[in-house]
């Protein structure tokens, strides 16, 4: 009873804060009223009580943001990655540390409501959506226009400077990838100081149009003192690929709702990701597939292991709609425990209404194969290396279709860390 | 080169081996041949050092040293090779990797330079040769998808790769054709020296036309209850064992 008081306190706090005016602002603020922050029983933050921990481990009265004063963050970048950079710093976006030009896309910056943003990802069930979609105070819009192949990716820094103060910011990110052309984005979660918690509430909307392509990678390796909340929401026209990819590896909280919507004929997406987590670390994937329409494919692989203390939730569904005959949809999860209290909650959520399509999942959570190890030891292999061998070898396959070789050998090289590779 | 005497292991609460006396000399072949669940393959796992098996008494001597004081890989290191009687199947490793951090990890224990690229190259191709096996299958994920016979000759390119001095080979006769087991076993008598001892875990004679030992046991409910030598597994063959239990029983 006391608790219901208190979730309805934290919102009415947060919802006074809220001071942004706008159609959709409007709008989203009257949902999370509505709705309010996710109670405890609240069946899709059922293991990621968000609500509980943001408000042990924030001050949601007040929202002020003091400017960062940081000048660079060389440290942060991907080697030998030549992209167009865009660094996003509590908040607001940082001029003097981007570096780009719009000779391939168009890259604007928004403090307003403009066109498709706010039109996509779904603020009237979704109260952290909500939250973002009334108080984002900045947002980065991509256009690609037809027929091009944008070369050098686009690298987004969604960087915290917690060296003076608690940090909560929200910004949000709208991509158009225009017909036939190809784009790959890589948000990157970055803390500087790490004196403070930080939490930051990061929506991206994007819209793929027909024969397109784009590549969107998710790094969340940064520090152990950041929360943090997305939702990506993808929409797909036909003949459109999505190639996502989500990378967890450090964090306090992370949350991740990744929808990926196939609204025409011969679509194509691919989900994987990938949490290599331990200390405390909790870790929720949340991912929606949702086929509309007929002859469309997708294929989804998690992977996780899970170390000390830290939790991983897996939770996928796949919508084949009516209309979605001949859908071809596959989902996998796959868990490694490496410590007697490291968790794992799985559940996939299958809805199917056509009745012509090929749909399978399967999840499994186990220890190290024993049985594995004894024989890589058998033939003269340390046990470290062994323990190694086996695990770098399960996290490798979610990273072997990544088309960006410098994408792929920095990631390589921090799973290989992580893991003690030293063969 | 090994001395077991008066083995017992057990593994959970059942005792598997009951008092295994065995002694293997360099040069010579042992065929263990018994009844399904005897023992054989706890035996092979002991020596190899399967830690799920609890050594309750005895002793066994490998070169001079107590072998049961070693971990899995230093026995590995010291020269002790087990063919496994069901391989594994490890995803995401190849056997090419795996047996490049094997050599190496090998030859650093003893004091050796990793080989280089080229070298270790050379080495696979000729040891290839040996068993006549592809190197498709073995750019492949460790016996993930292979066959029995596959699997089987794989187990020798490793003992190939590996050059032990003491190995054993738990079935790795069983489910081949008789090509495949021409295959291995030849791959086998090229391995053997007067160096370097065998000890063949099968329940076919067949094999041992190929592999000719120099003794021949009977392992029954976790004990040595007959030795012999090659005319021993011809006896076996044509009579089964049922003359031996009641051999023992009789004692
Ligand atoms: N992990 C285990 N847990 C319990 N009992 C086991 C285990 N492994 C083996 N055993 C038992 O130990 C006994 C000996 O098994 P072992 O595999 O050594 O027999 P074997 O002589 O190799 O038989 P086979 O000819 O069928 O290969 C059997 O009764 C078997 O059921
Ligand atoms: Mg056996």
């Amino acid at each position: 009873m006391s608790q219901s008081v208190e979730l309805k306190n934290s919102t009415q706090e947060i919802l006074s804060k809220i001071t942004l005016e706008g159609t959709i602002r409007n709008q989203a603020r009257e949902a999370l009223g509505s709705l309010g922050l996710p109670a405890s029983k609240n069946e899709e933050y059922k293991f990621a009580p968000v609500t509980r921990i943001l408000e042990k481990n924030f001050n949601l009265s007040n929202f002020t943001v003091e400017s960062s004063k940081v000048t660079d963050i060389s440290s942060f970048a991907i080697n030998y990655l030549d992209a167009h950079v865009l660094v996003m710093i509590n908040g607001s976006f940082n001029k003097s540390l981007s570096s780009y030009d719009d000779r391939e896309l168009k890259i604007e910056l928004l403090n307003q409501e403009s066109g498709k943003l706010g039109t996509l990802a779904d603020y009237k069930t979704d109260a952290l959506v909500a939250w973002n979609t009334a108080a984002w105070s900045a947002a980065i819009r991509l256009v690609v226009a037809e027929n091009i192949t944008v070369k050098k990716p686009v690298i987004i820094h969604q960087i915290i400077d917690t060296t003076n103060q608690e940090i909560k910011c929200f910004n949000r990110v709208l991509i158009e990838v225009g017909k036939s052309s190809e784009l790959t984005v890589v948000e990157k979660l970055d803390t500087i100081g790490n004196q403070h918690n930080g939490f930051s509430n990061v929506v991206t909307e994007a819209f793929i149009e027909p024969n397109a392509e784009l590549n969107y990678v998710s790094l969340q390796t940064d520090s152990s003192r950041r929360y943090h909340f997305s939702q990506t929401s993808i929409w797909q026209a036909r003949d459109s690929r999505a190639n996502c990819f989500t990378l967890t590896m450090d964090g306090k909280f992370i949350r991740n709702n990744l929808q990926v919507i196939l609204d025409g004929e011969g679509c194509e997406s691919h989900l994987l990701g990938l949490y290599l987590v331990q200390g405390d670390t909790l870790v929720d994937n949340h991912t929606v597939v949702d086929h509309k329409k007929a002859n469309s494919f997708s294929n989804e692989l998690y992977k996780g292991i899970v170390d000390d203390n830290a939790r991983g939730v897996f939770n996928g569904k796949i919508f084949v709609r009516p209309n979605a005959q001949k859908t071809n949809a596959f989902q996998s999860n796959r868990n490694i425990l490496l410590s007697d209290k490291a968790t794992v909650n799985t559940k996939p959520q299958l809805e199917i209404w056509a009745d012509d399509v090929k749909c399978s999942h399967g999840c499994t959570t186990g220890q190290l194969d024993e049985e594995a190890l004894f024989y890589l030891r058998a033939r003269g292999i340390g046990e470290d290396t062994a323990r190694a061998m086996m695990l770098y070898a399960f996290a490798g396959e979610v990273i072997e279709s990544l088309k960006s070789e410098t994408i792929k050998s920095y990631i390589d090289s921090l799973i290989s860390e992580r893991l003690h590779k030293n063969f | 080169m090994l001395t077991i005497k008066n083995l017992h292991a057990k593994i959970e609460d059942n005792e598997i081996l009951k008092g295994l006396n065995l002694e293997v000399n360099a040069g010579e072949v042992h065929a263990i041949m018994g009844p399904n669940g005897s023992g054989k393959s706890t035996l092979a796992s002991v020596l190899a050092g399967r830690e799920e098996f609890e050594v309750t008494e005895g002793e066994i001597t490998y070169q001079g040293k107590n072998l049961l004081e070693l971990e899995p890989e230093e026995r590995a290191r010291e020269g002790v090779f087990l063919a496994f009687q069901y391989p594994v199947e490890i995803p995401g490793v190849s056997t090419i990797n795996f047996m490049k951090t094997a050599v190496n990890q090998v030859r650093e224990s003893r004091g050796q330079e990793p080989l280089d690229a080229v070298s270790f190259l050379s080495m696979m191709k000729e040891k290839m040769k040996l068993v006549e096996i592809d190197q498709s299958l073995l750019n492949r994920s460790l016996n993930e998808g292979f066959s029995g016979g596959e699997k089987k000759r794989n187990e020798i390119f490793q003992m190939a790769m590996l050059e032990p001095k003491l190995a054993i080979l738990d079935e790795t006769d069983s489910g081949l054709d008789i090509d495949a087991l021409r295959i291995v076993a030849n791959g086998v008598n090229k391995l053997r020296t007067k160096n370097n001892a065998i000890i063949v875990v099968t329940h076919y004679q067949r094999l041992l036309e190929y592999i000719v030992p120099d003794f021949v046991h009977v392992l029954y409910k976790g004990k040595i209850v007959k030795s012999g030598t090659k005319e021993l597994a011809l006896e076996l063959e044509a009579k089964g064992y049922d003359w031996i239990k009641d051999q023992v029983a009789v004692v």
